[in-house]
């Protein structure tokens, strides 16, 4: 299955935040999104998830425009971790995360709806407060809480349907995350890929986005600036172009290969 | 099942016998000092005899439509104000808040201070009249109220998409305009007229009677039912309406439908026994309190509790000060206004907190 963009743009009040940009997310793929701030990134990532209607342009997923789709049908093969979510309920763990499942997997039982969620709090490291209420939980936690929600939505439709799992898309996934959690959180990106899921990660560490993505796309200035593997794309060029970093930043890490960025001289212990 | 959700659904099953007891004690009591146990008298000697017949008059035809209509509407007025509390995600949110209350104040006024004199001429000219007041007033109520969901719900529409911010400034501005016009009318109004509308806008169920709850019934029966299809949606639209819809929610459908059950409940009620104030906003917070957010707890136990309170809150009003009948809408002000200002200072706490 394919998620794709043909010519999308998005705008307000004549202000182009996205145009014309194009793109195609392979399942079975874990793509990162980077680019400056304000670059259109997440707006790109809601374009992608058809929450907002693009002005110009496509989005179709698996060759059928995403206007056209059911909301069941949509809610099943893509769910979306947008970067916050303004949650003021007291929930349980327990039940914020079944509830992600009530339109994409109508029909499984209380019990089997119930393991799932635990089954998913347990991979996101947060068996332990499943009864608890998400309103106390720190920031982290509740990042991760509502990853496990948006997990909870494509694989109870895949447990309940037997389809393939769909596209998970992630704005922004370990802003709030230790580098433990950071770890744990891509792992859980990379396995919904290798079960032949698409990912689609917005990522600000470089490094990251290098080590873990099969491919990455640069969105400068509301454009697809550039896309292709890591090694390609992580250039000097486009630090200096994009990020305005100074010449020779990028290195080639000696054991994987992959492109690696030092933001600032780490020699001279000084930020300037 | 969890243990807070078992204490929850036994927190629901005990409001049921809250209920029958309340019902019980608000038809044992009043100014003519009949019991009960008239009606098992009555009963037992087939109720022929006068003294009798009298007393099962009083418990048959004015406590007992004003304790079913005390009942109805306390329900309506809290499921109401839980939907408005999930909708807006503001656990001080009022079914006021979409124009339905000052809708039907308007229309109310209008009827009385305006329409007095159509009625009356009708009658006094020999014919009879197209409506009675005692039914004017309600219908026009109604109207108003309908009238004024709709506007709302037009000005916070645009492109297909209802701001419910929109809906509560657009709210707050019709309640002042309506507000202003009521005023205008009520210069204009004779003595009778600003009696009978001072008296309306404290709420009272002394006009109770079994065909007015029967008019009632058929709208508080699809306001009910619209809100226990929307019971798991609200609980989605407290995550935010993106989030809503990502997991797959008509969130437009569910505002709009939100929107036609509130005005449903609130707009029939309203007009038949006027403005009553409190039930709205504190019952749901003091459900959600035992019950925690879960809509599907919080919808059915609003309307037991809201049920009884307001059947107590009409009791304490025919025995305060009997054999004269309070307004019901000043004992639950009175009531309600301190437990409101408790809430108040309770999510403030909780604020801060967080």
């Amino acid at each position: 299955m394919t998620l794709s963009l043909r010519n999308v743009g998005w705008g307000i009040r004549g202000n182009a935040i996205v145009h014309d940009a194009s793109l195609d997310f392979e399942a079975g793929q874990l793509t990162a999104l980077i680019g400056p701030n304000g670059a259109g990134k997440s707006t790109l990532l809601r374009l992608a998830s058809g929450l907002l209607p693009a002005t110009s342009g496509t989005v179709s997923l698996g060759g059928a425009p995403v206007a056209t789709l059911s909301a069941p049908g949509l809610a099943a093969s893509r769910a979306m971790l947008m970067q916050d979510s303004p949650l003021r309920a007291q929930f349980t763990l327990r039940e914020l995360v079944a509830m992600g499942s009530h339109i994409s997997a109508p029909f499984l039982s209380h019990a089997t709806r119930m393991a799932l969620a635990e089954a998913l709090l347990e991979r996101v490291g947060l068996a332990a407060f499943a009864g608890r209420d998400v309103m106390g939980l720190s920031g982290g936690e509740r990042q991760r809480v509502h990853l496990a929600r948006v997990l909870m939505q494509l694989e109870s439709a895949v447990h309940d349907t037997d389809k393939a799992p769909g596209f998970l898309l992630l704005d922004e996934p370990i802003s709030a995350q230790d580098l433990s959690r950071q770890h744990l959180v891509l792992n859980l990106a990379r396995a919904h890929a290798q079960k032949g899921g698409g990912v689609v990660l917005v990522l600000h560490d470089l490094n990251w986005a290098a080590a873990c993505a099969d491919r990455i796309v640069v969105v400068h200035e509301g454009t697809i600036h550039a896309q292709g593997p890591p090694e390609q794309v992580l250039t000097n060029k486009l630090a200096c172009h994009v990020f305005g970093l100074e010449e020779g930043r990028v290195r080639q890490h000696a054991v994987s290969g992959k492109p690696y960025i030092l933001p600032h001289d780490m020699m001279c212990g000084s930020l300037s | 099942m969890s243990l807070a959700r078992r204490r929850a659904v036994l927190f629901l099953c005990a409001l049921c016998p809250v209920l029958i007891v309340a019902v019980g004690i608000s038809l044992n009591v009043g100014a003519t000092g009949v019991h009960l146990t008239a009606l098992w008298h009555g009963g037992l000697h087939g109720g022929i005899e006068a003294g009798n017949s009298a007393d099962r008059v009083v418990l048959t035809q004015i406590r007992g439509p004003r304790v079913v209509m005390a009942g109805l509407t306390g329900a309506a007025l809290a499921v109401a104000g839980a939907v408005m509390q999930g909708l807006f995600r503001n656990p001080l949110a009022d079914p006021g808040l979409i124009g339905v209350s000052s809708g039907a104040a308007l229309a109310t006024a209008c009827v009385l201070v305006l329409g007095g004199a159509w009625l009356d001429l009708g009658a006094g000219g020999g014919h009879v009249a197209l409506l009675s007041t005692a039914w004017a007033v309600p219908l026009a109520g109604m109207l108003g109220s309908f009238v004024a969901a709709c506007v709302l719900y037009l000005f916070a529409t645009r492109g297909g998409a209802t701001s419910v911010s929109m809906i509560l400034l657009a709210g707050v501005a019709f309640s002042a305009f309506s507000g202003a016009l009521t005023g205008i009318l009520i210069f204009r109004a004779n003595d009778t007229a600003l009696r009978d509308l001072t008296f309306w806008t404290m709420g009272s169920f002394a006009g109770a009677t079994w065909p007015r709850i029967g008019l009632l019934c058929p709208f508080l029966l699809v306001a009910g039912w619209v809100t226990a299809c929307l019971a798991s949606p609200l609980n989605a639209l407290l995550l935010g309406e993106s989030d809503a819809r990502l997991m797959g929610y008509p969130v437009e459908r569910i505002k709009r439908l939100a929107m036609f059950a509130v005005a449903c409940a609130v707009g029939p009620a309203v007009s038949f026994v006027g403005a009553i104030g409190f039930v709205g906003v504190v019952v749901p917070h003091l459900v959600r309190l035992v019950t925690g957010p879960d809509h599907r707890l919080v919808l059915p136990g609003s309307a037991l509790l809201g049920a009884i309170l307001l059947i107590a809150a009409d009791t304490l009003a025919r025995v305060i000060a009997m054999p004269a009948d309070v307004p019901v809408g000043i004992v639950t002000a009175v009531l309600g206004t301190p437990v409101f200002v408790w809430l108040l200072t309770r999510v403030h706490d909780r604020e801060r907190l967080a």
